[in-house]
């Protein structure tokens, strides 16, 4: 890890251009923006180029970017008028089929992310694509780079019903035989949409709608007030940013 | 002239030798295995679902139950990755409790490990051995969290509470008594760390049993040398990581590579084997063993003379303690809201992974802001592992099938998630 994670940002965008975004987060790994129609060229350049060798896929998951960033529960002038008294089970997970948001409110929905990781460097990195299609999320396959994304892939599709175009074997991996639906979609509610139990009379095993209700025990809140700053939070705050200002060349604040 | 056909078996999922709920369907020709398909999900219990719909914290419990035989270690990623998002470090103290606590938990799963692939193996003595230190493991962790196996243990800030300055001790009963209650309670006089340093201390001897049954012995090394041979380049290819990784010849291991808690103060080696075969992986991992206990040992030095927080001082994220809400209206106010709301962790998204006994275990975390998690995905090493099987067994004979599952180290409970 001899570069600082600038000097490797820079060199992302110097190879790829606009085909990625760059950005950094907080814990240091760099995560690429990859639009869908290079997602495999990036992806082979990233693990066939020497100064980038990312030789292992560690990890890859499905986000269901529906409700990013909505609370349950507006906070925002409670001193003055008190808060509202419980929430309707209506928060991301919860809501019933019926009256799922419609997604074209969001821009983009389904997103894949992946971790690399290069044993030669010693580095990791994250990539993100998104499906151009909310209602059939399509994205490229990585299994032929990776072969380790076989599974992974799989189990996006379960979840998530992204379908990775060139994948060998898209089956279902975690539900159960004959499920229907994907799960971990943030309009597939907690508690499911049927229930599964032995009829006596019948002799067998039969699906029936779901009966109990979904309840909200702690409802969701967003707080964008520093209330979790304390003494020791800020003065580490501080005390990075001043690291990252002395490492930044004096005078040219507009370098990037 | 007749027609040969393959035909298909179904191994489990309810099989002893496959470590809990895995269905494989095996291709046979004859005894040989030309295709293992193995259908997994049957332990899936939504883990990261439910972790959406929960304030941080709550979520803790879940992750002892993902690989349950390395149970502190899974929150340790967690509980990294809320720290990480949080910008806050728990202090040194708490710090090397966690490392001391990954090594014990990493001494414990590879002991069941050992325990249970020499059962499977026809190794039934090693089953009864293992299980006799297993049982000081698990008051270990008594000890210190309440629980015997699903601990809780580890929060965002640091651990729960400081080591206990009395180890419990084991009372007279009928079966108990005399000569053999005082045998039992011989390293419990002391404390926690006391009775941790006598078992670390003694447990090389323990080992070099393990070993005088099964290292050289000749069924063993017939069931295990050449069995499931990985490449390292096939290894990194198809995602492996841990043992697996360095059973092949790979010198890759987070705590050297990408130290986390207080891994780059301790002193230890990292094992490696050479030909990446089910025997290599089994020397691989008794001698990590030996690691551990060299890792505890030092832990234990550090603790007694450090005494301090094992927890940060941090109302916002971290409840106050009993006497401190009992005259301070604050601290009342904080407890109130950390235990009815949470703390709202800033937005943005992190990978913490750590070494678990059976491989890189991540955590994947995205926050919009709110008091729980947007999205968390764990990276489990035995998922990966496992979608490699069909390569390994791919022309061994049916029984190899067994040695090659068994090595892989697998627990559904994190397969499935």
């Amino acid at each position: 890890m001899s570069d600082t994670p600038k000097e490797v940002a820079e060199n992302f965008g110097n190879r790829f251009g606009d085909r990625v975004s760059v950005g950094v987060t907080q814990s240091g790994i760099l995560t690429l923006e990859i639009g869908h129609e290079y997602w495999l060229e990036v992806c082979r350049a990233l693990r066939d180029e020497e100064e980038f060798s990312f030789e292992q896929l560690t990890d890859l998951c499905g986000v269901d970017y529906l409700s990013h960033g909505l609370s349950e529960w507006d906070t925002e002038g409670a001193s003055s008028e008190g808060f509202s008294r419980g929430v309707e089970g209506l928060g991301p997970g919860r809501f019933d089929w019926a009256d799922r948001p419609e997604s074209s409110q969001i821009e983009r929905r389904f997103g894949v992310v992946a971790h690399l990781l290069s044993f030669r460097h010693n580095r990791r990195i994250r990539i993100r694509c998104f499906a151009p299609d909310d209602d059939l999320p399509i994205v490229a396959s990585l299994v032929e780079i990776w072969n380790s994304a076989n599974w992974y892939e799989r189990e996006a599709f379960d979840l998530f019903g992204v379908i990775f175009e060139g994948h060998p074997d898209l089956r279902r991996i975690m539900t159960d035989y004959g499920f229907t639906g994907h799960p971990f979609r943030k309009d597939f509610p907690l508690i499911g949409n049927v229930a599964i139990r032995y009829d006596l009379e019948k002799k067998r095993v039969i699906y029936e709608p779901v009966e109990i209700e979904s309840r909200v025990l702690v409802p969701r809140v967003i707080r964008t007030d520093s209330r979790y700053k304390t003494d020791d939070l800020d003065l580490a705050a501080d005390q990075k940013a001043a690291q990252i200002a002395a490492e930044e060349p004096a005078g040219n604040p507009k370098a990037d | 002239m007749a027609e040969i056909r393959n035909y298909t078996m179904n191994f489990g999922p309810q099989h002893p030798a496959a470590h809990g709920v895995l269905r494989l369907v095996l291709e046979m020709d004859g005894e040989t295995v030309v295709r293992a398909d193995p259908h997994i999900g049957l332990l899936h219990r939504a883990t990261e679902k439910l972790a959406e719909s929960k304030p941080f914290n709550q979520t803790i419990g879940y992750l002892d139950r993902l690989d349950y035989m390395s149970m502190m270690c899974n929150e340790h990623a967690y509980v990294r990755a809320i720290e990480e998002l949080l910008g806050i470090e728990p202090p040194p103290r708490a710090q090397y409790i966690r490392t001391m606590y990954d090594e014990i938990t990493r001494f414990s799963n590879h002991l069941l490990w050992i325990a249970s692939c020499g059962l499977d193996l026809g190794a039934m003595s090693m089953f009864i051995y293992a299980f006799r230190e297993r049982e000081m493991i698990m008051d270990m962790y008594e000890a210190v969290s309440g629980a015997r196996m699903h601990a809780a243990y580890y929060r965002p800030g640091g651990v729960y509470r400081d080591l206990p300055d009395q180890m419990p001790q084991y009372n007279e009963s009928p079966w108990t008594k005399g000569k053999k209650l005082k045998r039992k309670n011989e390293w419990r006089e002391g404390s926690l760390l006391d009775f941790i340093e006598a078992f670390a201390k003694d447990v090389p001897h323990k080992i070099d049993e393990y070993e005088t049954l099964l290292t050289d012995n000749r069924i063993w090394k017939q069931r295990t040398v050449n069995i499931g041979v990985v490449s390292p380049e096939r290894a990194v290819q198809m995602g492996f990581s841990g043992v697996m990784l360095r059973g092949s010849g790979v010198e890759w291991d987070l705590r050297k590579k990408q130290p986390y808690a207080m891994y780059d103060q301790v002193d230890f080696d990292v094992p490696v084997g050479v030909n990446g075969d089910c025997y290599d992986r089994y020397l691989v991992r008794v001698e990590e063993m030996r690691q551990s206990a060299r890792i505890i040992l030092q832990c234990v030095d550090w603790l007694r003379q450090n005494p301090g927080h094992v927890m940060l001082k941090n109302f916002k994220v971290i409840p106050p303690t009993r006497e401190e809400m009992k005259d301070d209206m604050e601290a009342l106010i904080h407890h109130f809201k950390l235990f009815t709301e949470g703390y709202c962790v800033p937005a943005g998204e992190t990978y913490a992974a750590i070494e678990a006994p059976k491989g890189e275990f991540g955590c994947y975390l995205v926050s919009d802001g709110a008091n729980k998690p947007f999205r968390v995905h764990f990276r489990a090493p035995g998922f990966a592992h496992l979608s490699g099987i069909d390569e390994l067994a791919q022309g061994h004979m049916l029984a190899d099938t067994v040695a090659i599952i068994s090595t892989l180290d697998l627990v559904f409970g994190e397969v499935d998630r």
